[in-house]
């Protein structure tokens, strides 16, 4: 199969991007928008071509979906160890390609609307097209350092979108946040990956990725180096998955995300919903041979808990929330925290692997209905002008569209057929059912929370009181409707796509079927969630806020956050900064500084003091110089007569 | 050997001389004063060398001759000093020492 082509994928994004970044005073907004699209069509028409020559024309060797590999060696320290470029194509990446394309196509498109009459217009579709760039580069990665180079770049550009309105001081500190915290736990991914290029020598997926459970070939090079009880490898793992739960807002480094949410709405649709905050769960499925052979998948179970706990723990919070797009947020840490738990509950060969395909599969459905959320939200936000559950209500009426594109995919992320949430929510708890039941109950919990949040939302928005607005709200331009009506489509049909034979661990396809019982379980929680917040939400009424009360201090330490960003404030304001760097920069400033300044002011102090000799009066010299030849001839004198 | 006076008594007068010019040079605080101090040193130096040619070699007359160099070399000296002060003189008004303080520092 030639893949040349597939280049021009992440590269046309790339020249988008320079032609608006460097143009950007000439190009006026009309014509941006419209060459900002244009790019992504074209990009998203290749993918697609892509996805169809490599799942349908080209040709499986036994059954197994190939790996096409393009590289050229970048930068060359030994024999295997070297940094490449290149693209990587297997069924993740095509699949990736098509979630980032047709994501940043709508978000472009649905741009056009909601961006109108900004200032900074032709400047915001510039770092689109970068995000879009530097994550397409990121899903065809070949190795771990170029993961790594485009995984900062995503973090860039994202730093850029959220604190785009940058005169807002939220926006400008939300932006810092994100990119610390994203930073700090790329720290972590990059120790992760030195440690893998020291003990591995290579950087390279396909190599690393060829290892198998009897411990032959590169895992025999690790078995002797161990730390604290666990391989290094392992621990290189673990720093890995660091990073990725950092990029992917997992428990405990999830304080970013909903910050992130001061950004314009379609970066929160593109970035922190659909691609950019999924790249954590790509990165582990990318890694997935090695996080499940290495030490019998101790890593990949660390992945199954930290997913299943961030699941819970961002459903329980977005109960609470107010804000719109909050909710939306803490809705995407606990889907990606579904996706993490599915791939830490899956193994490798055949239906063995379902949980693989599963996260995948919702991977793909979540970023559709999630985009399509949002989008929704934004049409929303766009209309009323604030960003509030309190002041919406009754919106049914003013905006048709939006509501049932809406409604759809809230009926998709609850998990209702055929809606696709459920398709691929039912394979995942298939998977964890399997595995570990545990986290089975854990999941379907959040499955039960998921809906009831979502149609919290949804009733809030549309339905419930009857709001007064100052301007009367009315539906958006066909520039934003388009893309919810695309995506809704796509929230519907997406389900139907058989995953299970395009995309697995393996990349042998297998049959894939539903699971009677477990599904309608299942869909009995989702539709308990939806009654319920039928009940609490559909009509004006104090029922929601007596169940708030009776919950109390819960109730309190939910709708904050259970106070992790207090936490965090605490931790690094009053022990890191005021225990540990104050004294530290106190001793520096004292010390360090101090004495090098002591040193000049003392020079200083001491040449004034005797400037005074330098009179240049001629008699003061002459008067030295006979004292000085009287004290010698003295000393002689007394010395040799 | 002159007749009458020893040689002691010539080395005191000289260095009476001698440290007067010192003495002078640096506790004058008049240009032209200082200049006569000068010339106080090189004639004490001078007289030197005479008594010293005189009694140490008194068959040649290198000393002598040093002494006429160094009379000449005064006497240049001094028409270069004075031309210097008059020009001083002409630009601050004043001979004193104290005024002539512009190379301090």
């Amino acid at each position: 199969m030639d893949i040349s082509y597939i280049l021009f994928i992440p590269l046309i994004p790339l020249a988008v991007f320079l032609l608006l970044g460097i143009f950007n005073q000439q190009i006026k907004p009309a014509v941006s928008g419209y060459i900002g699209v244009l790019g992504l069509a074209v990009s998203a028409a290749l993918s697609y071509y892509a996805a169809y020559q490599y799942f349908f024309v080209s040709v499986k060797v036994e059954g197994v979906y190939q790996t096409f590999v393009e590289k050229t060696v970048w930068m060359n320290f030994t024999d295997t160890l070297h940094i490449d470029m290149g693209i990587l194509i297997d069924p993740i990446s095509v699949m990736m390609l098509i979630v980032v394309t047709t994501v940043s196509l709508m978000v472009h498109i649905y741009s056009r609307g909601y961006m109108k009459g900004d200032d900074g217009y032709t400047k915001f579709f510039a770092f689109l097209s970068l995000f879009s760039f530097s994550m397409l580069g990121l899903v065809l990665a070949t190795n771990l350092f170029q993961i790594y180079i485009f995984w900062e770049l995503v973090g860039v550009s994202s730093y850029l979108l959220i604190g785009y309105y940058y005169a807002k001081t939220s926006a400008v500190a939300a932006a810092k946040k994100a990119f610390i915290v994203t930073r700090f736990a790329d720290f972590g991914f990059l120790i992760g990956i030195l440690i893998v290029g020291y003990y591995a020598g290579t950087f390279d997926f396909q190599t690393l990725n060829a290892v198998n459970p009897e411990g032959e070939g590169l895992l025999l090079n690790w078995a002797s180096s161990s730390f604290m009880g666990l391989s290094v490898i392992t621990w290189a793992l673990l720093l890995i998955f660091m990073g990725g739960a950092g990029k992917s807002a997992m428990f405990p480094l999830h304080i970013w995300l909903p910050d992130a949410m001061e950004g314009p709405t379609p970066v929160s649709a593109l970035i922190h919903a659909a691609t950019m905050v999924v790249a954590g769960v790509y990165l582990v499925a990318r890694l997935f041979p090695m996080y499940y052979f290495v030490e019998d998948g101790f890593a990949l179970n660390i992945v199954a808990y930290v997913g299943a706990f961030s699941s819970l723990f961002a459903a329980v919070i977005a109960l609470t929330q107010t804000d719109i797009k909050r909710v939306l947020a803490f809705s995407t840490m606990s889907q990606i925290g579904y996706m993490m738990l599915a791939l830490g509950v899956s193994s490798y060969k055949g239906h063995e692997g379902v949980g693989y395909m599963a996260s995948m599969f919702h991977l793909f459905t979540h970023a559709m209905f999630k985009a399509l959320l949002f989008l929704g939200a934004g049409s929303v936000i766009h209309a009323v002008h604030s960003n509030y559950l309190k002041d919406m209500g009754g919106l049914r009426k003013y905006m048709p569209i939006t509501n049932i594109t809406f409604l759809i995919a809230a009926l998709a992320i609850a998990g209702v057929p055929p809606f696709a949430g459920f398709w691929s929510k039912d394979e995942i708890l298939v998977a964890a059912f399997e595995k570990n039941q545990l986290i089975y109950f854990m999941a379907l919990f959040v499955a039960g929370l998921t809906a009831f949040y979502m149609f919290r939302l949804y009733f809030g928005i549309f339905w419930g009181k009857e709001t007064k607005y100052e301007h009367t709200p009315h539906e958006s331009p066909i520039s934003m409707t388009f893309p919810l009506l695309f995506l809704a489509f796509m929230s519907v049909v997406s389900g139907f796509i058989p995953f299970s034979e395009l995309v697995t661990a393996d990349k042998v396809g297998f049959e894939g079927h539903l699971d009677y019982t477990l599904a309608a379980v299942a869909v009995g929680t989702g539709l308990t969630g939806i009654i319920l917040a039928w009940i609490f939400y559909k009509k004006e009424n104090d029922l929601a806020e007596m169940f708030a009360y009776g919950f109390g201090m819960f109730y309190k330490w939910t709708s904050n956050k259970f106070y992790f960003d207090e936490i965090y404030l605490f931790v690094t304001k009053k022990i890191i900064f005021d225990l540990v760097s104050a004294p530290i920069a106190k001793f520096d400033k004292k010390y360090v500084d101090g004495t090098m300044e002591d040193i000049g002011n003392k020079t200083v102090l001491i040449s004034e003091k005797i400037k005074g000799l330098q009179s240049g009066r001629l008699q003061d010299y002459a008067m030295f110089f006979v004292s000085g030849v009287v004290i010698v001839a003295l000393v002689f004198i007394y010395l040799w007569i | 050997m002159i007749a009458g006076i020893s040689i002691y008594e010539i080395f005191t007068l000289t260095s009476i001389l001698f440290f007067i010019g010192i003495y002078g040079f640096i506790t004058r605080k008049n240009l032209i004063s200082i200049l006569i101090s000068i010339e106080l040193l090189l004639n004490a130096s001078a007289v030197n060398f005479v008594v010293i040619n005189k009694y140490l070699y008194p068959d040649v007359l290198q000393g002598v001759f040093f002494s006429i160099f160094i009379i000449a070399v005064a006497a240049a000296e001094t028409a270069l000093a004075v031309a210097i002060i008059i020009n001083l003189y002409r630009q601050i008004s004043s001979v004193e020492v104290k005024d002539t303080e512009i190379m301090k520092y």
